[in-house]
């Protein structure tokens, strides 16, 4: 199984804060991590790689920074890891993102060998759009399942597990396959002080456009058909009624008493 | 490049599954109308699916001036080859400016690959739409940063424009059964080899509770103040007294409470029941991202400061152990009176 995780490094985005005058984002302070459900991926091309052998190999496009992200990966399971990275990608949308990315796996792909499978989360909490993984399996032409909460190869058919709204799924398919992961059941492998001085390490490869067979005018800001016209945060309504102070058969008989003058029930 | 003013119309299409249309589809029917109706344009939707014949007059009494459909045994099930076929085949021939697609776990699979496919521009899960005046595109507003940021997208030089949109955040309109209006049948046709996906078993959750949390009138949801799992027994006791779905906060599902099926928020679902009931969460903005559009939310929570209480109708601030006993009671009195 040669198997390629696409990552993201993104702002923890649990952590983010709304600057309470200027009604912003904070950014400052908030960490940078590896995109969860990235990390989900990764830990099941783990669980591939140990049952059906292989070699993982995690991509990620962004700045230079983000390459502690991929020592994150190389600490838990990944055997390998590039970043693609060029002043010419910047403000891309998903469109150009997955041209790029998808650009990208053919340039390894010739320089060593096919991918089976390419896993990646389900979507980024930051950007949390959920498109660049179909978005390259279509680049590619390849299959795609996304949502996948677990999977299993054997030989070259690839069963999984999908979350469909109200249901669950058993969806099959074969390799090559473009897989995008929600979290799993499984506790992701943590990494150990000797992994982690391993992968840091490790000097990880930069490709830039110049390594690639690409069209600039397909990256970046002028290959990205959708434009941010503005950014708001969300106002959230106005407090309501606030019961407190009172035992709690009390409050609850208070609460059917207004529910019940407002006609609500 | 594509020229512009050779697409007219706005679609909607209309998801299918078990042979009912998802509601979101219906949903959209009505922004759509507006939105159309601004740029004078045509409302069409679009049927997808195996013997759907009826789902085609069900989106005219939803408001569609005209239906596009297509039929056949490889659409039977969903599969991202197949309908991204389909929806591609469509859309080159009848040149629509606008495609609205609900932003279900289906919606969000195909909408992707069409777009990319067709080289235009794709906004995600958007909760409004609206139409930008100076230029008159689609403006498409969602929120990002799990759910911390909005952002108003534009996709202002390529056609179609198409935007997955959120269940729950337009309201259906009353449908007419007597309205009338064209179907056209378009006879595509995806080679069984060209599908490479195969749906092999579906499992249906089996729990007994609701979890149709997109439809649901009543949803209580449970978090971390609930402690642990077996205290989740509370909620589905109120839900059933209730007749409401359970839903839950990520908190909850990341401590192995209960499913992710059941999640509200950012990166679950997005509900917008008449009444939500938030037992235990404290209402990260991620949660309230899928449930302040709700039409009255109660919450009850033991921290006064709690987020929640922001956004809620009617709060209690208490020991959730304590007060809800006492409404499963009372409600179940209420019930037993009617």
């Amino acid at each position: 199984m040669n198997i390629l995780v696409c990552v993201k490094q993104v702002p923890d985005t649990t952590e983010i804060k709304i600057d309470p005058i200027t009604n912003t984002l904070i950014r400052a302070g908030v960490p940078s991590i590896v995109n969860p459900f990235d990390a989900y991926a990764l830990d099941l091309a783990v669980r591939i790689k140990e049952t059906n052998g292989g070699l993982i190999t995690v991509l990620s496009m962004g700045p230079e920074q983000a390459k502690a992200a991929l020592k994150e990966c190389l600490s838990v399971g990944a055997d390998k890891a590039i970043l693609v990275s060029d002043r010419a990608f910047g403000g891309s949308d998903t469109l150009a993102t997955s041209y790029i990315l998808s650009t990208t796996i053919k340039a390894i792909e010739n320089k060593t060998e096919k991918f089976d499978l390419i896993l990646c989360g389900k979507q980024a909490i930051d950007g949390d759009t959920g498109q660049v993984g179909p978005e390259i399996a279509e680049h590619l032409g390849y299959a795609q399942v996304t949502y996948a909460e677990d999977i299993t190869v054997d030989g070259k058919i690839v069963r999984v597990t999908r979350e469909n709204d109200d249901r669950h799924e058993i969806i099959e398919t074969q390799i090559p396959a473009v897989i995008t992961v929600i979290k799993t059941a499984y506790e992701p492998k943590y990494a150990t002080i000797r992994s982690k001085m391993a992968a840091n390490r490790v000097q990880i490869p930069t490709m830039t456009s110049g390594d690639l067979d690409i069209d600039l005018e397909r990256a970046g800001l002028k290959g990205s058909p959708t434009k941010v016209k503005k950014t708001f945060t969300p106002q959230l309504k106005k407090s309501g009624i606030i019961i407190k102070g009172e035992t709690g058969s009390e409050s609850a008989l208070k609460l059917i008493s207004l529910l019940s003058d407002a006609r609500l029930i | 490049m594509n020229i512009l003013e050779d697409y007219k119309n706005l679609w909607v299409y209309i998801e299918v599954v078990d042979g009912k249309a998802k509601s979101v589809g219906l949903e959209l029917l009505n922004p759509g109308r507006r939105l159309a109706t601004i740029n004078n344009e045509k409302l069409i939707a679009v049927v997808i699916g195996n013997d759907v014949y009826d789902i085609a007059k069900i989106a005219i009494a939803y408001g569609a001036d005209e239906v596009i459909l297509v039929e056949g045994l490889e659409y039977k099930e969903y599969s991202t080859d197949g309908y991204a076929n389909v929806l591609e085949k469509l859309v080159a021939k009848y040149k629509p400016s606008t495609l609205l697609i609900g932003a279900t776990n289906n919606g969000r699979d195909v909408a992707p690959r069409l777009s990319c496919r067709i080289k235009t521009g794709l906004t995600a899960d958007c909760t409004g739409i609206d139409i930008d005046e100076e230029s008159g595109n689609v403006a498409w507003t969602r929120p990002a940063f799990g759910g911390n940021l909005m952002a108003t997208i534009l996709c202002p030089n390529t056609r179609p424009q198409i935007g997955t949109v959120r269940p729950g955040v337009f309201k259906k309109i009353e449908p007419d059964f007597t309205r009338e209006a064209k179907i056209s049948r378009e006879k595509i046709h995806t080679p069984k080899e060209e599908i490479r996906t195969k749906l092999i078993e579906c499992i249906k959750e089996t729990s007994g509770e609701l979890v149709n949390l997109e439809e649901a009138k009543i949803i209580v949801s449970g978090g971390r103040g609930l402690g642990k799992a077996e205290n989740f027994s509370l909620i589905r006791e109120f839900a059933e007294v209730l007749g409401a779905s359970v839903g839950s906060s990520r908190a909850a599902v990341d401590a192995g409470w209960i499913s992710h099926i059941n999640q509200v928020g950012q990166t679950g679902k997005t509900v917008q029941p008449k009444i939500y009931i938030a037992c235990g969460i404290s209402g990260a903005v991620q949660h309230l991202a899928g449930m302040n559009s709700s039409d009255i939310i109660i919450a009850i929570n033991k921290d006064e400061d709690a987020p929640i209480f922001n956004v809620a109708n009617y709060g209690i601030v208490g020991n959730l152990f304590e007060v809800l006993p006492v409404l499963i009671e009372e409600f179940k009195k209420i019930k037993n009176d009617k």
